[in-house]
């Protein structure tokens, strides 16, 4: 069904794939956008911008929305819409508090994993066996399965002791490791506020010290989601169902097979990002998730459908919720910042000859500016919109260079090939 | 149209009887494996239902649901999804309620003032579809990802509103926030009931007339006609020289519109505020019940009595021990494997034609063999 009304408008088949960045490219991305930071900092002062503590919350907080966006990955990547996320994100959650409370957080991040693949189970006998229209299926499951997790809570977690009708008792937290013999230096080089070098000390120490396992278990994933999906005949193929089903089978592949394994491992790795979640805040809690599914969805878009740009868009929501976490100074600082950086889009688009994004760029840019200028303060409310709202921007602004699996949603049978 | 023979509409109703069969065993099951009695969830609820307050109180949420109902299947008859009815009408409920509810408003006659706040709260509604419908028709962005974001802007939107210093005030002795609460003169007055305490919504008449409009438009008008012939065959409506890009701004229009609707009959008749526990995900509730409905103006209606009254009924299952939540699972089976049984009365029907066919041809061949 949502494949079916185009308004005469498809991504023009032809888009031509940007060439490829140089690894020195991306350093120097790195290094410009570090001493932006650095700048915005020190002007705005708010050192909470490049502080060891932003940093490690970021991450935190990055973690289920990225396993999120992983999620939603490797469904589209097999031709399958998956909204079902938030549900099984929820699954995830509620499976991290049953087991998290009684066994400790692997087996709670096991039991996670394991709800979230019958969501996703569940999702895919809908969708791949009886052809039920994707979008539909994900609404019955966002339905069905917060209903089935307080269900359950109820039944598991009020007589426990610790729990109550809403939440799990507290579950312990994954161990936390540090590279040995960093964390003093870079705290006091940190604690300078040296222009450039303070920064990259507090960047370095919050990614080097106190990092839970489990986030190192993400990057693990994540790159091997990269791996299976672009370097193994399993991904190629399970690509190929998401970009022509009929031409797949007719190099016999599975189609049916490969969907389903797809759809499963989208349930786990949101029932994982649900775990996570649980696991790092400690318990399971009713309404938990909060729309994360949605950003992971959002993250996967602004990704391209790609796992290194999901990355980069999970670790930004996630950045820009820390700074919401850590007081107002922080996030009044990110208006400059978007300001900046805006205008910086602005100049490259117009060098690209993009006069109209390169327009359209320079007015938000110099929009928030005034916004920074003309006010001491942003409401929390809105900072909470931001993923969503750059989602949108983003799809609005730049869809022609957005590269949407072909034949995702869309409903195959086998044997019906037109 | 199909013609109206016994076997169709047996077949018509088979979906749907057996979706709620099967969601009622699935949910025996689960009440039978975590230790509770399936028998004694049936008797608390059918003893609720004997309370006339009972009754009168799924009418009303079966009111809003219907309301939420048609929003969506606006856009179903096209194959527009709009997830976004749910953000569409909490924003034009938070916004008209502000509307309805200010100062300047008390001295004004009490029609104006309802039709006014009818009116908001639909500008409202449209207004957020009609970002999703602007996306799509300029930028061929999917309304499905649009009014997912748009969802959840709403929700902060609506956060940052709420607020003392903006559309809100505290509500004293709580710690609940609420707009400027509606006075008599902008209320719609409840039709009584004898034996129970709540009035049924006087919005009951709205979601009446919004049902027939549904039907008519949709039926009888040109519009209608274009509008289902672009959701069975985009490229046949273009043929026939409708612009589909105009029907997709139309139609997310109206839907929003409707969404916005949504809120009237809670608010207008019953909370007269809107304040931090106004229902939420009743977006949601519409997709199920257009789904189960059919998106037909009837089927709709019972499907969203039947939503009214698994609602209404569920508080007494808590008194008797058994999680509420519970119905919530049977409604998400009940959405799940009805979208499953119309596929497959759908897959039962073409096969039943094809052997027609080739009844009628003198000999038969299967699907595969058609097809292949």
């Amino acid at each position: 069904m949502t494949s079916g009304l185009t308004a005469g408008l498809r991504a023009d088949p032809s888009v031509k794939r940007g060439k490829r960045l140089s690894p020195m490219v991306y350093v120097l991305i790195a290094v410009a956008s570090l001493l932006l930071l650095s700048l915005v900092r020190v002007l705005a002062g708010a050192r909470d911008l490049t502080s060891a503590g932003t940093v490690q919350a970021a991450i935190t907080a990055a973690v289920p929305l990225a396993m999120a966006g992983l999620a939603g990955l490797w469904a589209e990547r097999a031709g399958v819409i998956n909204i079902g996320l938030e549900g099984m994100m929820v699954l995830g959650t509620f499976g991290a508090g049953y087991a998290g409370y009684q066994w400790g957080p692997w087996a709670g991040v096991a039991f996670g994993l394991v709800l979230g693949a019958l969501g996703g189970l569940l999702h895919a006998v809908a969708t791949v066996t009886f052809g039920v229209d994707n979008i539909i299926s994900g609404v019955a499951i966002n339905i069905l399965a917060p209903a089935a997790a307080l269900f359950l809570s109820k039944l598991y977690f009020a007589g426990a002791p610790g729990g109550g009708q809403k939440q799990s008792p507290r579950i312990t937290d994954a161990a936390k490791v540090s590279v040995p013999g960093l964390s003093g230096v870079l705290g006091d080089i940190e604690a300078k506020q040296w222009f450039f070098v303070s920064d990259l000390a507090g960047i370095l120490r919050g990614l080097l010290t106190d990092v839970s396992l489990l986030s190192i278990f993400a990057v693990v994933l994540l790159v091997g989601t990269a791996y299976v999906l672009w370097r193994t005949p399993f991904g190629l193929r399970l690509r190929s169902c998401g970009e022509a089903p009929t031409a797949a089978e007719s190099l016999g592949v599975n189609v049916y097979k490969y969907k389903y394994y797809a759809v499963i491992g989208s349930g786990a790795f949101a029932g994982l990002g649900g775990a996570f979640l649980a696991v790092a805040s400690g318990q399971f809690r009713d309404g938990q998730t909060a729309g994360r599914g949605f950003i992971g969805l959002a993250a996967m878009i602004f990704g391209n459908w790609r796992p290194g740009s999901l990355a980069t868009g999970a670790g930004l929501f996630g950045y820009t919720d820390a700074l919401a976490l850590r007081g107002s100074t922080a996030v009044h600082a990110l208006l400059l910042l978007l300001g900046i950086a805006l205008i910086v889009v602005a100049v490259i688009q117009f060098r690209g000859g993009h006069n109209v994004l390169s327009g359209v760029a320079a007015a938000i840019g110099v929009l928030f500016g005034w916004w920074y200028f003309g006010s001491d303060q942003v409401p929390p409310e809105l900072v909470g919109a931001a993923p969503y709202v750059v989602t949108l921007l983003v799809l609005a602004l730049a869809s022609q260079r957005l590269r949407v699996p072909r034949a995702v949603g869309e409903v195959y049978r086998r044997g019906e090939a037109k | 149209m199909r013609k109206l023979s016994l076997r169709n509409v047996l077949l018509g109703l088979a979906a749907p009887l057996g979706a709620l069969v099967f969601a009622a065993l699935i949910c025996s099951l689960v009440l039978v494996i975590t230790g509770n009695s399936p028998i004694d969830a049936v008797d608390a609820m059918s003893a609720a239902a004997q309370r006339p307050r009972t009754l009168v109180n799924s009418l009303n949420y079966a009111t809003t649901y219907y309301l939420a109902a048609v929003a969506v299947a606006v856009g179903f008859r096209m194959k527009l999804f709009n997830i976004g009815v749910d953000g569409q009408y909490r924003l034009a409920a938070m916004l008209s309620a502000a509307l309805a509810g200010a100062a300047f408003m008390d001295g004004l006659p009490s029609f104006l003032r309802i039709a006014m706040t009818i009116i908001a709260a639909m500008l409202v509604g449209a207004a957020w579809s009609g970002i999703a419908a602007l996306l799509k028709v300029t930028r061929g962005v999917s309304e499905v990802i649009s009014t997912i974001m748009l969802n959840a802007i709403a929700t902060y939107l609506v956060s940052y509103l709420l607020n003392p210093a903006r559309l809100a005030q505290d509500v004293p002795g709580s710690n609940n926030i609420s707009t400027r609460p509606i006075t008599e003169g902008g209320q719609v007055p409840g039709i009584e009931v004898a034996g129970s305490t709540s009035k049924i919504f006087g919005m009951v008449f709205l979601a009446v007339a919004v049902g027939v409009l549904y039907w008519f438009v949709l039926s009888r008008t040109r519009f209608g006609f274009e509008l289902k012939a672009t959701g069975l065959s985009e490229s046949a409506a273009v043929a026939s020289g409708v612009s589909v890009k105009k029907m997709v701004v139309y139609s997310m229009l109206i839907s929003g519109a409707v969404a916005g609707l949504v809120a009237m009959p809670q608010l207008l008749g019953s909370s007269h505020s809107y304040s931090l526990d106004f229902p939420a995900g009743v977006g949601f509730t519409g997709i199920a019940v257009a789904l189960l409905g059919r998106n037909h103006p009837v089927g709709m209606a019972l499907a969203a009595a039947l939503w009214g009254f698994l609602e209404n009924t569920a508080n007494s299952l808590d008194i008797a021990g058994i999680p509420r939540e519970i119905v919530l699972i049977m409604q998400g089976v009940i959405v799940l494997s009805v979208v499953v049984a119309y596929e497959l009365v759908r897959r039962y029907r073409v096969r039943a034609e094809q052997r027609e066919v080739g009844r009628a041809l003198g000999r038969t061949k299967t699907l595969e063999e058609v097809s292949a």
